[in-house]
């Protein structure tokens, strides 16, 4: 018999990225709702060390397998092993991150385990003893409400990045851990050759909390300083639209839209923007969206909650300056 | 060399999206169907090495008739060969299910690389094409921005949160391809490759032609199903902020301070 609620980890350079964190505030929910205990499988090197913190939110058991072999991700050393545990455990649902390596490795270990995936889920409900999930399709153009079949266990879903809750640590609550005892695979067919991290520890768009995007109407990459200085001052992170990163003004991992990064930051601000279909499928789920363009008739207005019809080189700076006195003074 | 290039025939990224009838699909009558851009890139990608180290390019799909129009595209762009399996009792299937038929489908394919794209823009399942690296026992790569073959080993670039990777495979392998159109600028299917695409093999097959029953694919074979669906919440409609340069400065920073309070 299925049972349980098991969240699988992401950890990365010594610790849990914060998705993991998320997943295991959604696990305890559903767990507590299907009256079934929350457990963790946590792979990496080094993650015997932080594991039973997992504890804090809500997990009661965790699984790990600490290996110079899982040093970095590989689906190829990865999957084999947190599938076999999964055999073993044989959990109702398993939760996992929609992150980059998230959702490269949902996939395979779905297809490992003959399992049903929902990948990237907004929203998780139960229903009828199992799993509802809601995820956006077309790039956020619509949600679907994904069911599984009666009596097809695990049912696996994959959760975007800072979407769900994610509860405040109870340092005092920490996890059992055990070493699960699992064949390690040989691996020897894929190899990580280097990892170069991102020049002044970039931000990525899926995980920043604002945005300050810049399009066609930025006219050159050198007026990019004024989003990087407006970014820099609101923690946020600089984005594109196509016509920026295919004017090569910006580095293809800034580009928002239906074939880009889909972000949901709290505030999201889009300069000389038009806000074509494409563009708004990346980011109209974003929580707060403000608009600067000087057409008044430009479709991104349709979507911004506060619009700014003007010249966006007359009012940036004017902006900038607003906010740098906001923080100076709060 | 050969490479196989799973290619998904979706609407136009232009597409209104609009709920169909069922209230769990959308309605299809006013699409245009393109390549999905992702398949695209990893059609590029593929004519790329067929370029510089010569190799034999098969395009394969899944989906109605309708989909050989754009096999036709990729054989135009420069691809060698075109296989469709096209059946009905495949509707309805799930990540896995697709993956089985497109698994099936390869093994009577010979190939050393399998190219896909790392994700469909329409239902955005982000697993098919890995899938089928688990069903076909072959290692993958995925969201590739780069693909270079050298000594029986395929090496990619990788973005991931905050770094960039580079990986390698020994062949045969999968790989999945991400980025965007800066990054590939998939080449346009010339005049003269429109009128030898036409000459080009295309082969249509059903799952029986694969071995597969209906059964093990298509709706009743789903392990997840999406059961309903719902357009996003209309946003309220915003204001346009009145006044001079500083005037609107000031009131959008207020705003975003005390009344959105993202600030
Ligand atoms: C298959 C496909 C996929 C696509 N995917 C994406 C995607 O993922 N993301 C994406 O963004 N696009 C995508 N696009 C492209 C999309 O259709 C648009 O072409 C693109 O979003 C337009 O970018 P833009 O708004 O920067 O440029 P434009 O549409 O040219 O708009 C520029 C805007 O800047 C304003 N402006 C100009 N000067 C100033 C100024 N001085 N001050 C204030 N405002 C000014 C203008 O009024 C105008 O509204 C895709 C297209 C296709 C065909
Ligand atoms: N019906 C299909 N026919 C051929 N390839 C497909 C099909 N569905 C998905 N794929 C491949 O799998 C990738 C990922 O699709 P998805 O999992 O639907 O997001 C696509 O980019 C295609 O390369």
């Amino acid at each position: 018999m299925a049972q349980g609620v098991c969240i699988i980890t992401e950890f990365r350079e010594g610790a849990f990225r914060r998705v993991s964190f998320e997943i295991a505030s959604e696990g305890r929910r559903i767990a507590d709702e299907l009256g079934e205990p929350l457990l963790a499988v946590a792979l990496g090197e080094g993650v015997e060390a932080v594991a039973s913190d997992l504890g804090g939110y809500g997990v009661e058991k965790v699984y790990v397998v600490d290996d110079a072999l899982l040093k970095d991700y590989r689906a190829e050393t990865y999957v084999p092993v947190a599938a076999e545990i999964l055999q073993n455990l044989s959990p109702k649902v398993v939760l996992t991150a929609a992150s980059v390596d998230g959702k490269d490795f949902s996939a395979r270990l779905a297809a490992r385990l003959g399992a049903g995936l929902a990948t990237d889920c907004t929203e998780l409900k139960v229903e009828g003893g199992g799993l509802k999930a809601k995820r956006p399709m077309y790039a956020g153009k619509a949600f679907a409400w994904c069911e599984w079949s009666d009596g097809t266990w695990p049912q696996v879903a994959s959760c975007r990045p800072n979407v769900m809750d994610c509860l405040a640590a109870d340092a005092s609550k920490k996890a059992e851990v055990e070493k699960a005892d699992v064949a390690l695979p040989a691996g020897n067919l894929t190899q990580v050759v280097s990892i170069e991290k991102d020049a002044g520890g970039k931000l990525d768009l899926t995980e920043a909390e604002v945005i300050v995007s810049g399009g066609r109407g930025m006219k050159g990459p050198e007026n990019f300083a004024m989003l990087e200085e407006l970014a820099g001052i609101l923690g946020g992170t600089v984005g594109a639209s196509r016509s920026a990163v295919d004017s090569g003004w910006r580095p293809h991992a800034d580009q928002v839209g239906q074939t880009g990064k889909v972000v949901t930051p709290n505030l999201y601000v889009a300069c000389g923007i038009s806000g074509a279909i494409q563009h708004l499928a990346g980011m109209s789920s974003s929580k707060y969206i403000v608009a600067v363009n000087k057409d008044s008739e430009a479709p991104i207005f349709s979507k911004a909650d506060y619009g700014i019809v003007e010249d966006l080189f007359q009012f940036l700076p004017a902006f900038i300056e607003e906010v740098k006195t906001l923080k100076s003074t709060c | 060399m050969n490479i196989v290039v799973l290619v998904k025939q979706v609407p136009d990224t232009e597409t209104k999206i609009k709920i169909g009838a069922d209230g769990k699909s959308i309605e299809t009558s006013e699409i245009k169907w393109v390549m999905n851009p992702y398949d695209e890139y990893a059609v590029e990608a593929a004519l790329r090495l067929q370029d510089s180290v010569g190799a034999s390019v098969t395009i394969l799909s899944m989906g109605p008739e309708r989909t050989v129009e754009s096999i036709r595209t990729a054989l135009a762009m420069g691809a060698d060969t075109g296989v469709l399996v096209d059946d009905p009792a495949t509707e309805g299937s799930d990540g896995l299910g697709k993956a089985k038929v497109l698994a099936a489908a390869l093994k009577s394919l010979e190939f050393d690389l399998v190219f896909c794209g790392h994700r469909a823009v329409d239902s955005d399942e982000n697993q098919v094409g890995i899938m089928v690296a688990e069903l076909a026992g072959i290692p993958h790569l995925g969201l590739a921005v780069s693909a270079e073959v050298t000594d029986g080993k395929v090496k990619v670039q990788r973005p991931i949160e905050g770094a960039k990777v580079t990986m390698e495979a020994i062949l045969p392998a999968l790989v999945t391809f991400g980025g965007a159109h800066a990054v590939w600028n998939p080449r346009y299917a010339s005049l003269p490759g429109i009128m030898k695409a036409k000459k080009k093999p295309l082969e249509t097959k059903t799952l029986a032609d694969l071995g597969l029953s209906a059964d093990e694919v298509g709706a009743q074979a789903a392990k997840v199903s999406v059961t309903a669906m719902e357009m996003p919440q209309e946003r309220q409609p915003g204001r346009k902020l009145e006044g001079d340069t500083v005037e609107k400065a000031k009131e959008l920073t207020r705003l975003l301070h005390e009344e959105a309070k993202v600030i």
